[in-house]
């Protein structure tokens, strides 16, 4: 899978889940601070980029997923 | 005013007096009703007598995978799941000083800690669809204690605090959590009970009378229903007075 393949997914979840624009999902885009998430919000993410990938996202890992890029990078180390 | 029509509610402990009394209720209302239990021959006959939009759920719910299992094939058979009503529950009674971890552990697995991972499973459906109704059966002895049920009262006080934090939680995805804590029912649960019990115990309740189990589906159906959406993280007593909290 492509960086490219990963991020254009994630993406998708975010626009989806959050509702907000394609534009703003950009790396340093915080889940909280930019696109209006909350804690809840960034608890079903992490669920939803398991469950889109097929992967486990330990609790510690996923207090370290704070941005848009955060999440590809961990994904492109996980698949 | 409480029409559950178009949405789908799962039922544990459907094979019970209460819980079949429940499913009734939330069918009526016009509800899908899926009704989970451990023996499937009162579920398939609560089914036949409901006719559509009932689907007998049988679940062993000491089984964790069978756990998880079960808020998907409710969502299958169902095309969705809205309403959860944790009604299942056993008891184990026995004075404290008697009490085996067997009969402990026994009633906090299947009151307490089953009643978590089938709320668990069942969240993600309802945080999707922005709109969930949980509503746990509860009991009057989780609030006022009861010799020889300090397992039975400790899940059933659990329970509470579970739903209050859960209710928090979640408030802002249109999700509530609420508890029904009956006093005492006319059940196979109560029919134990010898006529000297019986009578000390109508005494303490100012009704004068036992419950009846469609007394606790109305209550259940009201926290159910869209009117209720304000109402979180609160426990409704029906209980003939006998303890008003």
């Amino acid at each position: 899978m492509s960086e490219g393949d990963i991020k254009e997914r994630v993406r998708k979840i975010v626009v989806e889940h959050l509702g907000v624009d394609e534009e703003k999902v950009v790396d340093n885009a915080s889940f909280i601070d930019d696109l209006g998430a909350d804690s809840l919000d960034t608890v079903e993410l992490v669920m939803a980029f398991e469950e889109e990938f097929g992967i486990e996202i330990p609790d510690d890992a996923a207090e370290t997923i704070q941005t848009f890029g955060d999440a590809v990078n961990f994904i492109k180390g996980a698949v | 005013m409480f029409d559950l029509s178009g949405k789908a509610a799962l039922v544990t402990g459907a094979s019970g007096g209460i819980g079949g009394d429940i499913a009734r209720t939330l069918h009526r209302a016009g509800a899908k009703v899926g009704l989970s239990g451990t023996r499937r021959d009162p579920l398939n006959a609560l089914a036949e007598e409901l006719g559509d939009g009932a689907y007998p759920l049988p679940c062993d719910l000491s089984d964790d995978d069978a756990i998880k299992q079960l808020p998907k094939d409710a969502a299958d058979a169902m095309g969705s799941m809205d309403i959860l009503v944790n009604n299942a529950g056993i008891t184990r009674d026995g004075l404290m000083m008697r009490m085996s971890d067997e009969d402990w552990d026994a009633v906090l697995d299947v009151n307490l800690t089953a009643v978590m991972k089938l709320t668990r499973a069942s969240l993600r459906g309802m945080m999707k669809a922005r709109w969930g109704r949980i509503v746990n059966i509860s009991s009057i002895v989780g609030a006022t204690g009861n010799p020889g049920q300090v397992n039975y009262a400790a899940a059933k006080a659990g329970m509470v605090g579970m739903s209050k934090s859960l209710a928090q939680e979640v408030a802002t995805r249109g999700i509530t959590v609420n508890c029904v804590a009956p006093g005492f029912i006319e059940t196979a649960m109560t029919e134990k009970l010898t006529d000297q019990q019986r009578e000390a115990m109508l005494e303490q309740i100012p009704a004068g009378r036992m419950g009846a189990p469609d007394e606790i589906a109305a209550a259940v159906l009201y926290l159910a229903s869209p009117e209720a959406g304000y109402v979180t993280g609160a426990t409704l007593h029906v209980n003939g007075g006998m303890a008003m909290l």
